[in-house]
């Protein structure tokens, strides 16, 4: 198979060789120069000209008649703003697209080559050249100015009663976070990431079992250093990364125990995270109240891309990223619309950010305020770790208690 | 008559030692050898990546089919089955950027271009310096070579995109192929920016020092002009990308955290904080965006000479072409903040971005409708390169359009990094600069090898080209605009974008139809280097300077003296003159009006 690929190949590259010789003997017998180009030629690719004009032309009606509609009608209240600002730009841009290209290909066809002619001499022209800087000028200018009314309207901040999900991104899975009763979100620390604590939420009970499980790494890793002590077995290479090992591991305690409790609405940090509710690959969203989408990043860049919200926003590792919608329609009215029983929006990573980049997805359900409600309180409670024994309640490094705000990024 | 000019050129007293094969074609510090140098250079790397970009078009057109040639092409590790493999995919997509981005359109481009035509266009004897412009070709053939070989090594080539956004990039535990593979990217950029230097620094001063005699700045051609902007851009901007390059080395192998912080992967907190992946992004726009005019000034200011040339008429508002190539320039360097509008920088810069942005589309729209009316009551002659600029074109209003939808904050974050953007840079930016690198090379070719390229071939190449290029890209658009995210391996995980998804067998086989036809085109170029037909000096009759070198090379250009301008560079169909054409260096009548 390879070698048949392989000859294919070498024999197309040798015909074409063989074809051009031809050609080019037969020429040479004929007296002609590469650098004339004959009369044909130029009636030829000028008439080529005009059937590749009208086969760009009706191709690009094609697509637009076929796949204009590119999405559903948009299921947020901004989004209903960007598609109006959408469908003026393309209209613009369309237009500019077919007149530019016609005059393009027709003066190419119209002006061809005709033997004795002489091209008109046409240097410039100030009022011209005043005419195609003005025009552009004037209609960009329209542009801009509606184009930032609408990202303005988009942008600002939200308002003090939205409602507020968190969304956190990793390779490769998305996780939602709702405030719970308390409305507030505990705050969290890639420090303390367990299995069995996926955001690193900040807990009494958490930091304790996460001290604990760095102490038996520690202990572990030590002991292996110490029985190479007495009889050394092991590479100094692999001693060296046991070494690097327990002191990456102490830094992280110590990072850990840096850790400070703040208050927000009253509320210890540490404590608010008790009634957080983690849901994995599914979100749902009340229809007609304003949310404000908080991401997050764990690992990598990920970009939570939401076409049919007409919504994006990057989640950045170290900070937290925010964004604002209003939907306005439900998942079941939207299946209605579109007429496919089974539709879902889907939340869809747009960053590159691995292997697995082209399926991290996220189910998203908007859904009446009350249906949301009932859905909320059914999920699970975010419980902290339970606590290993009762191990030693005094940490030697009691983390600090200071008001100082950190770790949630700042608003 | 070519001996005896070869007798006055030695007679000249500059160069006339004889020549080893090493100095001759190896190690030359002639400008004309360096340009043809990175010329074939580029071609290779070109067809490396075609190739690539044909394998990934396989899976994207016909996702989880099984292609024995992958298989033959990429062995077991990264075709199992003949199935391309996840990271794989990503690999190829992140080369094939990177290799058309740099190594083609940009190292490719400006070095074959500007080391042709800057000396022969103003009237110097070489480079200001041909040492460091030897220097600057070896340090790209050392980049990509490297470049290469990191396609074979461990784990892969490099995999996060050509953009190679860290964390991904800086974490070997994010995925294979930020291991050795983006160690040897980082390394082959870092030599890439030295050759783009030494060529750029090298390109202004001979520009500014070495023009003869009645060359000035205002009788530049274009093209000298579109290259001098050119590396002034280089100059200004691969620095930055530099800094942000070895930043990252550092964060990779030094442990710091310039891009990083709070980062937990593969089970592990990492030790680092405080840094910010957006700086890199920054510091990457920074040079990037300038980087898309250093990839397509040198395309326009082809076109801008070969169709004046072939419409024989000056070309329309010489002035203002000058003037939109500097406020391309210029605004270039204020634009980056459009790649990041979603990356929750503050709405308010944004704004910002948006403005200067949209700015950009005026010059841009001036050189369209200048290219126009230099064809209107032309006498338009359509000679392979010809085709290929009116193609440009086309390619530069069409993608340009689009760019004004991305420009605007608004509308980017739903188009964003989907198949949209894929569809308009590949466009405005690929096509259109390989359509002015081929454009050149059928222009020049002649005064590059001293042959002729064989023109039916070159009308097929063309043509061809042109209805894959539109082919490929045009339906992209809707497929971004139905939601499409760019750089996914498969799209079928997806049941909303089922439906557009029915385009992608046939844009892969527009792809690769496309790719196969760029066969007419080697050996086209390659057969004529040896047995094409004898070209004469003035083959399309045109009036700048490198047509009145004789056909074979020698050192310093000129036999004898340089030759003195007393002209713009195009006076064509100049009605004070019988023939269609007057060279540069024909004086002024009595009583004839300069333009």
């Amino acid at each position: 198979m390879k070698l048949l690929i392989l000859l294919v190949i070498v024999l197309a590259i040798i015909a074409i060789a063989q074809l051009t010789k031809v050609y080019e003997l037969s020429r040479s017998l004929r007296k002609n120069k590469e650098e004339e180009i004959s009369a044909a030629d130029n009636k030829l690719n000028a008439n080529l000209m005009l059937v590749w004009m009208f086969l760009f032309f009706v191709g690009t009606v094609f697509l637009y008649v076929r796949y204009g509609d590119y999405l559903p009608v948009s299921a947020s209240a901004h989004g209903v703003d960007v598609d109006q600002l959408m469908k003026v730009n393309i209209w613009m841009i369309t237009i500019a697209f077919f007149v530019v290209n016609f005059f393009l290909f027709y003066f190419a066809w119209k002006y061809q080559f005709k033997k004795g002619r002489k091209a008109k001499f046409f240097a410039h022209d100030n009022r011209l050249e005043m005419l195609w800087t003005l025009v552009p000028g004037v209609v960009l200018a329209f542009i801009i100015v509606y184009g930032l009314i609408t990202w303005n309207k988009i942008t600002g901040p939200a308002s003090a009663d939205a409602i507020q999900i968190e969304v956190y991104s990793r390779q490769f899975d998305w996780t939602a976070r709702y405030p719970g009763e308390n409305k507030t979100f505990g705050s969290a620390s890639y420090n303390l990431i367990s299995t069995s604590n996926p955001l690193g939420l900040v807990t009494k009970e958490g930091i304790r079992a996460k001290m604990d499980e760095l102490d038996a790494q520690i202990e572990n890793v030590e002991h292996q250093l110490e029985e190479n002590r007495m009889m050394p077995l092991l590479p100094e290479s692999y001693v060296a990364t046991l070494e690097d090992k327990v002191s990456r591991l102490k830094r992280h305690k110590q990072r850990i125990a840096d850790l400070d409790e703040n208050s927000v609405n009253g509320l210890s940090t540490w404590e608010a995270g008790n009634d957080d509710r983690l849901v994995k690959g599914e979100m749902h969203i009340p229809v007609n109240k304003e949310v404000e989408l908080i991401f997050r990043s764990q690992d990598v860049i990920h970009s939570a891309y939401l076409p049919h919200f007409r919504a994006q926003m990057n989640c950045v590792p170290g900070v937290a990223t925010r964004l604002k919608m209003t939907p306005t329609v439900t998942t079941a009215e939207m299946r209605k619309i579109t007429g496919n029983d089974s539709f879902e929006y889907i939340l869809l990573c747009n960053k590159v950010c691995g292997a697995a980049h082209f399926n991290m997805q996220m189910k998203v359900v908007v859904e009446s305020e009350a249906d949301y409600n009932a859905w909320v309180t059914k999920q699970k409670m975010f419980k902290a770790p339970e606590v290993k024994e009762a191990a030693d309640t005094t940490l030697a490094n009691e983390p600090k208690k200071d008001t100082v705000a950190v770790a949630m990024g700042s608003k | 008559m070519e001996a005896t000019e070869n007798t006055h050129a030695q007679d000249h007293g500059h160069h006339h030692h004889k020549e080893s094969f090493i100095s001759k074609y190896v190690f030359s510090m002639d400008h004309k050898m360096i340009s043809k140098q990175f010329l074939v250079t580029a071609i290779v790397m070109g067809i490396v990546a075609v190739m690539l970009s044909i394998f990934f078009r396989l899976q994207l057109g016909w996702p989880g089919e099984k292609f024995q040639i992958l298989n033959a092409f990429l062995g077991d590790k990264w075709a199992p089955d003949g199935i391309l493999d996840r990271n794989a995919y990503l690999a190829m997509v992140t080369i094939h950027g990177t290799i058309m981005v740099f190594f083609v359109l940009t190292g490719g481009l400006s070095g074959t271009f500007a080391n042709l035509l800057i000396p022969l266009q103003i009237g110097a004897r070489d480079m200001a310096s041909g040492f460091l412009n030897m220097l600057s070709y070896w340090f790209f053939a050392v980049s990509s070579l490297i470049m290469l070989a990191s396609l074979f090594v461990e784990g892969g080539a490099a995999s996060g995109g050509w953009t190679i956004y860290p964390p991904l990039s800086a974490l070997p535990q994010a995925m294979p192929g930020s291991g050795m593979g983006m160690t040897l990217w980082l390394i082959s950029m870092v030599l890439f920016v030295a050759s783009s230097l030494l060529g750029g620094l090298n390109y202004v001063v001979t520009i500014i020092n070495l023009r003869t005699k009645g060359m000035k700045m205002t009788r530049l051609p274009l093209t000298v002009w579109a290259l001098f902007v050119t590396a002034i851009l280089g100059i200004l901007s691969f620095p930055v990308l530099v800094s942000a390059v070895v930043l990252l080395l550092m964060d990779r192998s030094m442990g710091t955290a310039f891009y990083l912080s709070d980062i937990f992967i593969q089970g592990e907190a990492l030790d680092v904080t405080g840094g910010s992946p957006l700086l890199f992004q920054h510091l990457f726009w920074f040079l990037g965006h300038p980087e898309v005019y250093i990839v397509l000034l040198p395309a326009l200011g082809i076109s801008s000479e070969v169709i004046s040339t072939n419409s024989r008429k000056p070309i329309f508002g010489y002035k203002a072409m000058i003037g939109s190539i500097l406020a391309i320039g210029f605004l270039s360097f204020i634009v980056w903040g459009h790649h990041m509008y979603i990356t929750g920088m503050n709405p308010f810069l944004g704004s910002v971005f948006v403005f200067t942005t949209l700015l950009i589309a005026i010059p841009s729209a001036v050189k369209a409708f200048n290219y126009i009316t230099t064809l209107w009551q032309g006498n338009v002659r359509f000679t392979p390169a010809m085709l290929f600029s009116i193609g440009l074109v086309s390619t530069f209003v069409t993608g340009g359009l689009t760019g004004i939808i991305l420009a605007d904050s608004a509308l980017d974050v739903n188009v964003h990094d989907t198949y949209f953007v894929v569809a308009h840079f590949h466009i405005v930016m690929g096509m259109s600069a390989i359509f002015g690198m081929f454009a050149g090379v059928y222009h020049w070719f002649p005064k590059m090898y001293g042959r002729m390229l064989n023109t039916k071939l070159g009308y097929a190449h063309f043509w061809v080209t042109l209805v894959c290029g539109f082919g490929v890209f045009f339906p992209m658009h809707f497929i971004g605009m139905a939601g499409a995210p760019r750089r996914y391996y498969s799209y079928s995980e997806f049941e909303f974008l089922d439906w557009v998804m029915d385009l992608n067998p046939y844009i892969s086989t527009f792809a690769i139809i496309g790719g196969a036809a760029q066969i007419l085109f080697l050996v086209n170029f390659f057969h004529s280097i040896f047995y094409g037909q004898k070209a004469s000096q003035n083959p399309w009759q045109s009036n700048t300077l490198e047509w009145t070198t004789p056909v074979q090379h020698v050192h310093g250009n000129w036999p004898g003296a340089l030759p003195e301008v007393h002209r713009w560079a195009y006076d064509y169909s100049n009605p004070e003159h019988e023939e269609d054409f007057v060279p540069q260096v024909v004086p002024m009548k009595p009583g004839e009006h300069a333009h």
